[in-house]
């Protein structure tokens, strides 16, 4: 009974009760509406995501938007050049003249294997010594060595005439000692001149020069690499003054008479393309940097414009808009005119000029962000000042705005608190929209190289590495993570905005 | 009508002046270094003239010497007589320039267009009439993604896929390396070959929008008293839904399409880029970033007169294709 009893005290309420029925606000039927849409509620989720991983992940990470991080590569890199001496090196004697000219002729005089040859009427006597060794003289009087083995001094003190003469021959006719200038000298097989204990100098066909900088050739290295040469070995271990063995490998280069001593060095270089790690998720860009973190920071960027230029559009298009449509006549003509004007300026040639005439300037990147959200900003508002228009535009005829006219409500009051509100949710529907194709615009701007620039990450920029083919095949980690982020940023507000479209209808059913 | 037609091209040709004072004005502000350059290296060959000479003459022979106003009357009276001066990058007339590389843009954007006409319709009808099925999340989502798509990023995953891991198609350009021995048949086919890649970017990142235009269209005939009413008198599902609703929702295809037809001449100014491919769109591209004023002038009023064009035509069709409009 008492269940009936209830019943019949439910059935009671009147239909206009609202115990009858659970009432919903305007906002909630919207947000119930929205949230049933299983796209939008993706679509939200996306955002979402992405925000975090903007504006929350660039203060979590560890690393700085622009912080460049090193490493050490190991480099082979050419030490040092060996070449055998092929050329006729001359040593004049003390007070004697034997300038280029006379070189010249006696290489001529040498090639013909001539004994003499006579330049300004003075004859010159050729002195084969030994092979590739010659001396010069006239009248009895050595003017010059012509020799092709090079005397090393090892104090950097040169030695004297009549030593470099004795010490060639001695060398040259194998004998292991010689006497010049009153002094004994000493002479080994490896053509160590030396006195007594003490070595002076050598003779060697080797020239041993440092092709890094700031490297010092020692004499035991270039001795050991001159046997290396002999040897005709492919790699060398040397030790150095302070006992270290360095590994060298060598190269000969027939055509020019090289070898060149390479060094397998550590160098200290920028991390560029790190493959993914523990230490950087996603690798590091081509300089260096983190790409997770360019990636974050890279989104707060795109974020950041998008919504600038989505307040400078929809300020711009609501006032526009608004002042069109309650004024209507002359006005509203006007201003549509100058929406027309302005939906026929080409957008993205603009933009590619305006990009180009800045990179002629050389304007600072910062500037740069300022400049491309003001102009996407004023190139956007007129599909909002249209919009806001045309709503505007009904919404003027209805009673509640002859209400606010009876009640002397000022016109600015009247156009922004009592038409403006009307055309929100249309207004939130297209802002939300555009703020994907913004995101989207400055990408391929960024991308073209025209629109954010380095230092600032932009997901856009990120992907203009792929310009180098390299990147495109083998760094995928680089620009396919940009890509994503980009996709889910702008699949997020069209879902969003959408799932908005359809809630705000009060046409639709569910 | 006809009143209304001339009307509507008057107060065009009116925003068109404004459009083109707009955009001459802009280009004259730009610091472009580019006549600077020129006159830089004119003034260096051997027995030149010196450069500041060369700078006047120059800048007299381009109308820059003239102030904003009389020079874009200068500009204007040339431009109507089809003159639009000399491209300073390619060094031969802007319209010479022109017509060599219009046909290219035209022949790619007609394919892309009829292709998206043939996905998108369908698509865009079946969504509507299975509306909240898995098929039509499917759609929509499908639509959206390819609205939300990157250009240049799909363009460089189809790139990655296409040319470089499975080879098939070059990474740039329109012609392969060996186009020169080939007989006609072989240089198009080499030409088909090379545009595919760029027709499938443009057709994926283009065709999201028509496919929704179609759904919501469908959807509101769908609604409409004259389909419950077809339902109602017992007609097959598949009668009323391509005899009754389909040719109602033409009336704003046809509309649309028609007003999109111009803008398959303004060609495709990031894929052609990204491919490489010598339409009107790269071409374009390659002239503004290099600030060639009159190339510039040129492309963008031509844009301008396209997107006249095509809102003309819609305007225009949308009274011709529903009995139900009167113009006033």
């Amino acid at each position: 009974m008492d269940d009936l009893k209830n019943k019949n005290t439910q059935e009671e309420f009147s239909l206009n009760d609202d115990r009858r029925v659970k009432v919903l606000s305007p906002g909630a039927m919207v947000a119930k509406r929205f949230f049933r849409n299983r796209l939008a509620v993706v679509g939200l989720t996306m955002l979402i995501i992405m925000f975090v991983f903007s504006f929350i992940g660039g203060v979590v990470s560890p690393y700085g938007q622009d912080e460049q991080f090193y490493t050490y590569e190991v480099m082979n890199q050419d030490y040092a050049g060996v070449v055998e001496n092929n050329d006729f090196r001359y040593t004049i004697a003390d007070g004697q003249e034997f300038g280029t000219i006379l070189q010249a002729q006696f290489l001529l005089a040498s090639n013909n294997q001539a004994e003499s040859f006579e330049y300004k009427d003075v004859t010159y006597d050729l002195t084969l010594e030994g092979p590739d060794f010659y001396t010069i003289s006239s009248n009895g009087t050595i003017l010059a060595i012509a020799a092709k083995n090079i005397i090393n001094s090892e104090s950097g003190e040169d030695f004297s005439f009549n030593v470099k003469l004795e010490a060639l021959r001695a060398y040259t006719n194998g004998e292991t000692s010689f006497s010049a200038d009153g002094a004994d000298y000493t002479l080994d097989a490896d053509g160590n001149i030396m006195q007594g204990s003490e070595t002076l100098g050598y003779i060697s066909r080797f020239v041993v020069s440092p092709i890094e900088n700031g490297v010092t050739i020692s004499r035991e290295f270039k001795e050991q690499i001159s046997e290396a040469v002999d040897q005709q070995l492919s790699e060398v271990d040397i030790v150095d003054d302070n006992g270290e063995t360095q590994h060298f490998e060598m190269s000969y280069e027939p055509e020019t008479g090289v070898w060149t001593i390479i060094r397998a060095e550590e160098t200290y270089v920028y991390d560029r393309y790190a493959s993914p790690s523990a230490k950087h998720w996603l690798g590091t860009d081509g300089n260096g940097m983190d790409m997770l973190t360019r990636l974050m920071y890279g989104g707060r960027v795109s974020l950041i414009i998008g919504f600038i230029v989505v307040i400078i559009s929809g300020a711009l298009g609501i006032i526009m808009g608004g002042i069109a449509g309650y004024f209507g006549k002359w006005v509203d003509n006007l201003i549509m005119r100058i929406v027309d004007v302005f939906y026929c300026i080409p957008q993205m040639p603009m933009i590619i000029i305006l990009g180009a005439a800045m990179d002629a300037m050389q304007v600072d990147p910062m500037m740069r962000m300022f400049y491309l959200m003001l102009v996407l900003g004023f190139l956007g508002w007129p599909s909002i000042a249209r919009l806001v228009r045309g709503q505007i535009l009904s919404l003027r005829e209805q009673e509640f705005m002859t209400a606010t006219e009876a009640c002397g409500v000022r016109v600015s009051r009247r156009i922004f608190k009592h038409l403006i509100p009307n055309v929100i949710p249309q207004l939130i529907v297209i802002c939300t929209m555009s703020l994907g194709s913004t995101i989207l615009t400055e990408a391929t701007l960024s991308f073209l190289g025209l629109g954010v620039k380095f230092p600032f990450a932009s997901w856009g920029n990120i992907i203009n590495d792929v310009n180098n083919s390299y990147v495109l095949t083998n760094y995928l980690f680089i620009w396919i993570p940009a890509g994503i982020c980009l996709l889910v940023t702008v699949l997020g507000f069209n879902f969003v905005g959408d799932g908005l479209r359809d809630a705000f209808d009060p046409k639709m059913k569910r | 009508m006809k009143k209304f037609i001339i009307k509507r091209i008057l107060i065009s040709i009116v925003i068109l002046l404004c459009v083109t004072f707009i955009i001459y004005a802009l280009m004259r502000c730009l610091p472009s270094s580019f006549v600077e350059n020129m006159a830089m290296t004119l003034s260096q060959a051997p027995g030149a003239k010196s450069y500041d000479e060369w700078l006047q003459q120059l800048n007299a022979s381009y109308g820059l010497d003239k102030g904003i106003f009389t020079g874009y009357l200068t500009w204007l009276l040339e431009a109507v007589q089809g003159n639009f001066g000399d491209s300073w990058e390619y060094t031969i007339p802007v319209m010479e320039k022109f017509s060599q590389v219009i046909g290219l843009s035209v022949v790619m954007g007609g394919i892309s267009f009829v292709l998206q006409l043939i996905i998108a319709i369908p698509l865009g009808i079946v969504a509507a009439t299975k509306q909240y099925s898995k098929l039509d999340y499917g759609i929509t989502a499908g639509a959206l993604i390819g609205i939300s798509l990157p250009a240049f990023f799909f363009a460089t995953l189809l790139k990655l896929v296409f040319s470089v891991k499975l080879g098939w198609f070059d990474l740039y350009g329109l012609v392969g390396r060996n186009y020169a021995q080939l007989d006609s048949w072989g240089k198009f086919l080499d030409m088909a070959h090379h545009l595919v890649l760029p027709i499938a970017t443009l057709v994926i990142v283009s065709v999201g929008s028509l496919m929704r235009y179609t759904r919501t269209n469908m959807l509101e005939v769908l609604n409409a008293d004259y389909i419950r009413t077809a339902r109602a008198k017992g007609l097959s599902e598949h009668t009323v839904i391509y005899k009754h609703a389909f040719r109602n929702t033409l009336i704003p295809l046809v509309t649309i399409i028609g007003g999109s037809l111009p803008g398959l001449f303004s060609g495709a100014l990031i894929t052609e880029t990204l491919f490489s491919i010598p339409g009107i769109g790269y071409t374009s591209y390659t002239a503004m970033s290099n600030g060639d004023i009159p190339f510039s002038m040129f492309y963008m009023t031509f844009i301008a007169i396209l997107t006249l064009a095509g809102n003309l035509i819609s305007d225009i069709l949308y009274a011709v294709v529903d009995p139900r409009v009167r113009i006033a």
